[in-house]
């Protein structure tokens, strides 16, 4: 029956025409290579739960008076955005789950991004012929956290609120262009005419996810392309890939690393609260909140602003405001230096060549350096967001903590720079470096002393993961002709294995 | 794909052994392992089926992400198990073929795409221009709906808001103020009475002393009647409302990013990243006692913009 069908499909798509690559392609066993799968099954569960959402929410700023089941809001004035997500919360079955768990996968898939791109970074794997999907990479990044900025301020609440008009000061310090494009995003001066959530809410749930799903199309459509990365060691070479078939080893792993992933973030969504807007309460142009910090992704932005010195520029008759420095100027260099990372490191060393080998940290001790120091200084202004309630947990004074991270973030990636790169240098002249250290085992002599015997000479205990294994290749068949007629290069995993 | 290589004997490489070790399962006792993964995905059932009755009897979010959570979570660990243990352990192998193209293919491709372009818009250049112009004047008045319908253009909006002469100051819920309403030490946010909760608008109100002009600077001799000074409630950094008021040091605290303004000083920053004073609102009091505004603000409020000029 299942034959007949597929036949009669088959027939019609010529499935089995170059179907069987795709069984064949071979995934590497590098747990680093799971980081990118987190991101990509956290945006499945963005999608699902975020269509979840798109069913109960009302994306409008008209203002009602809440009657719903959350007492101390009754008789409130809210808008319809915060009134619908306190109602989808509180009054739909499973909608605070929903919720909970978009807002937490959305926190683990920029998180996830950001973990792989410092993977790919960090070994190399950028390099020629990958610029291309790099590019696609960091536009998925952008995208990611524009999204997320997006869909935390649907709600309309306190916080998220003073977020927009954060937003909107920011948009309006663009020099030339600023003030037109953000009365045109607003539809007038802040804070427009209750325009924002409803464009907010079409460019979160349609624009945005549309180009992720065509850009993410086409990072894994180059995947497949240009095949995986990989370690050297274990037969790996750059002409070959070596690690676990398509089908099924990888589908059955990866299903439940998919599964596993959806039901971490439930589980998160169960027990961590996140975003009770409903302790908030509805944005108040006037009104604001003490200890506002944004969501995770934001942080390095917000702690910009806020370690950015008052300096203005003044022009005849113009200027440049103070946020266009740390809020527009910053994260340009920052992603066009991204972007063009590949281009530099070609040519810095002159190193135009394919590569599919993959490098590891320590073997490029410069880019490692210059990587770990770049990370450190966005990890110190991540910090910079945190400095009211630092003060107040420290019992320090804010001056002083503000004075301390204008200092740190420039001289923690002066430190980092050179620590890193001697750290490399040490970890390549050790001998043996990288091996997996042999676990030992407490053993008492029969003279009553103790000794620490690595678990490998331990009489009759040998772990055979912890030793080097020779790999014996599967001879491949050379395949006579795939469907385009090429034939050189083509080889086929038997297709008669158990 | 040709099945060719599925007929022994066409001389194209070896039949592999399946005893080979790569094709045997990783796991050292398949038999228990299996028993593993069975007893993991059962209890996925019976946690998934608990969200059922947890859904059913509408329990809270606790025992329906439990319940989900680890449904989940035991589906995937059975799944990951099966494909990790009791699969083929490898590791295989596949061929990689250099991405970079031959000159010979490129120049095919090349070539075919110039040849037959050049008939196509050979001795066509007239229709290549007139195409061109009905092109780049459908990209400009595309631009227009798609960009200039979005909103108003700025105009002067920057640069004013509801202050009058002789507005009286408002409290949010629509009360004038009275010089006796706020006690010394006291604050209000207020607005002009035809603008109440006006993001723009919204001014900080504070009754520093209890009587006297209080001059923030020259110039000002006469803005601060009665121990009361006026500022503009939105920061000149981000526009975040500067809502925290520090009664012994008569400062300004913005909340977001931690400007610190010197209310006696004309609202000077001292610390934080706003660049400019908070513009300040001149008051006088009227023959009634109520507080009302000499005039509106005498610079735009909040953050700067590219228009705003160079003064400070």
């Amino acid at each position: 029956m299942i034959d007949q069908l597929f036949a009669w499909v088959d027939n019609r798509l010529a499935i089995s025409r170059g179907g069987r690559h795709l069984l064949n392609k071979i995934f590497p066993d590098h747990w680093s290579f799971m980081i990118g799968e987190i991101a990509l099954y956290s945006f499945i569960v963005l999608v699902a739960t975020g269509v979840f959402l798109t069913l109960y929410f009302v994306p409008s700023q008209h203002d009602v008076i809440y009657h719903g089941v959350y007492t101390p809001l009754i008789g409130q004035h809210v808008s319809e955005a915060f009134e619908s997500t306190v109602n989808l919360s509180f009054q739909v079955r499973t909608g605070l789950l929903m919720r909970q768990m978009h807002h937490w996968s959305a926190n683990i898939f920029v998180g996830s991004i950001v973990v792989h791109m410092l993977r790919v970074f960090f070994t190399g794997a950028f390099r020629r012929p990958r610029e291309i999907n790099w590019l696609v990479g960091s536009t998925l990044l952008i995208l990611a956290i524009f999204n997320g900025f997006l869909g935390y301020s649907l709600p309309d609440d306190l916080i998220s609120g003073t977020g927009i008009r954060i937003a909107f000061s920011i948009l309006e310090s663009i020099p030339l262009v600023g003030s037109y494009l953000a009365t045109l995003l607003f539809g007038g001066n802040f804070p427009g005419n209750g325009l924002i959530i409803p464009r907010f809410f079409i460019i979160h749930v349609l624009i945005i996810p549309l180009a992720i799903f065509a850009l993410l199309g086409a990072h894994l459509g180059m995947l497949v392309r240009h095949k995986h990365t990989q370690f050297k060691g274990r037969g790996a070479r750059e002409d070959n890939v070596v690690g676990t078939p398509m089908w099924p080893g990888f589908i059955a792993k990866t299903t439940g690393f998919l599964f596993l992933i959806s039901g971490v973030t439930a589980l998160l969504g169960a027990f961590v609260q996140i975003n009770p807007i409903w302790l908030y309460g509805q944005y108040v142009p006037y009104k604001v909140s003490y200890a506002v910090q944004p969501d995770w992704y934001m942080g390095w932005l917000d702690g910009a602003l806020r370690v950015m010195p008052s300096w203005e520029l003044h022009l005849p008759g113009h200027m440049i405001p103070n946020a266009f420095f740390p809020a527009i100027l910053l994260p340009g260099i920052t992603f066009n230096v991204l972007m063009v990372w590949p281009w530099i490191e070609a040519k810095l060393t002159g190193d135009r060549a394919e590569h599919h080998l993959l490098d590891r940290p320590r073997d490029r001790p410069v880019r490692t350096a210059f990587g770990a120091a770049t990370f450190a200084f966005y990890f110190v202004l991540f910090g910079a967001s945190a400095t009211d309630v630092l003060a107040n947990y420290l019992s320090l004074s804010l001056n002083f903590v503000l004075a301390a991270f204008r200092v740190l973030c420039i001289v923690v990636p002066l430190i980092t720079f050179p620590v890193t790169y001697k750290i490399c240098k040490e970890l390549q002249g050790a001998p043996g470096s990288g091996k997996r250290k042999r676990f030992n085992v407490v053993v008492r002599s029969p003279e009553g002393g103790y000794l620490a015997v690595p678990i490998a000479e331990y009489p009759g205990y040998v772990r055979p993961e912890l030793e080097p294994v020779d790999v014996d290749n599967v001879e491949l068949v050379p395949s006579a002709a795939d469907h385009n007629g090429a034939t050189e290069g083509v080889f086929e995993i038997p297709r008669d294995y158990r | 794909m040709s099945d060719h290589q599925d007929q022994p004997g066409n001389g194209n490489g070896a039949v592999v052994s399946l005893d080979s070790p790569q094709f045997q399962v990783a796991a050292r006792h398949p038999r228990r392992m299996e028993k593993t993964v069975a007893l993991t995905f059962l209890l996925a059932v019976a946690a998934f089926a608990g969200f059922g009755a947890a859904f059913w009897q509408d329990a809270s979010n606790f025992w329906l992400g439990t319940s989900l959570g680890l449904g989940m979570a035991f589906f995937g660990v059975g799944f990951v198990a099966w494909g990790k243990y009791l699969m083929p352990q490898g590791p295989f192998e596949e061929y990689r073929a250099p991405m970079a193209v031959s000159e010979k293919q490129r120049e095919d491709l090349v070539s075919d795409f110039a040849s037959r372009g050049k008939v196509a818009v050979e001795r066509r250049g007239f229709l290549v221009m007139v195409m061109g112009a009905a092109g780049a004047v459908f990209a400009v008045v595309a631009a227009f709906p798609l960009i200039r319908s979005l909103g108003p253009l700025p105009k002067h909006t920057f640069y004013v808001t509801k202050w009058r002469k002789g507005s009286y100051v408002t409290t949010a819920d629509g009360r004038r103020v009275h010089q006796d309403d706020i006690a010394v030490g006291g604050i209000a946010t207020v607005f002009p009475e035809d603008d109440i909760g006006g993001a723009i608008s919204q001014t900080v109100l504070i009754h520093l002393q209890a009587s006297g002009d209080i001059v923030t600077m020259p110039g000002r001799e006469k803005w601060g009647p009665a121990g009361y000074l006026a500022f503009s409630k939105v920061c000149t950094h981000a526009g975040c409302p500067v809502g925290l008021y520090e009664q012994l040091t008569e400062q300004l605290l913005c909340p977001c990013h931690q400007s610190l303004f010197v209310l006696r000083k004309g609202a000077l920053p001292i610390f934080g990243p706003a660049p400019r004073p908070l513009p300040q609102l001149p008051l006088y009091v009227d023959t009634d006692g109520y507080l009302r505004a000499q005039s509106g603000y005498d610079e735009p409020v909040g953050p700067g913009f590219w228009e705003r000029g160079g003064t400070t």
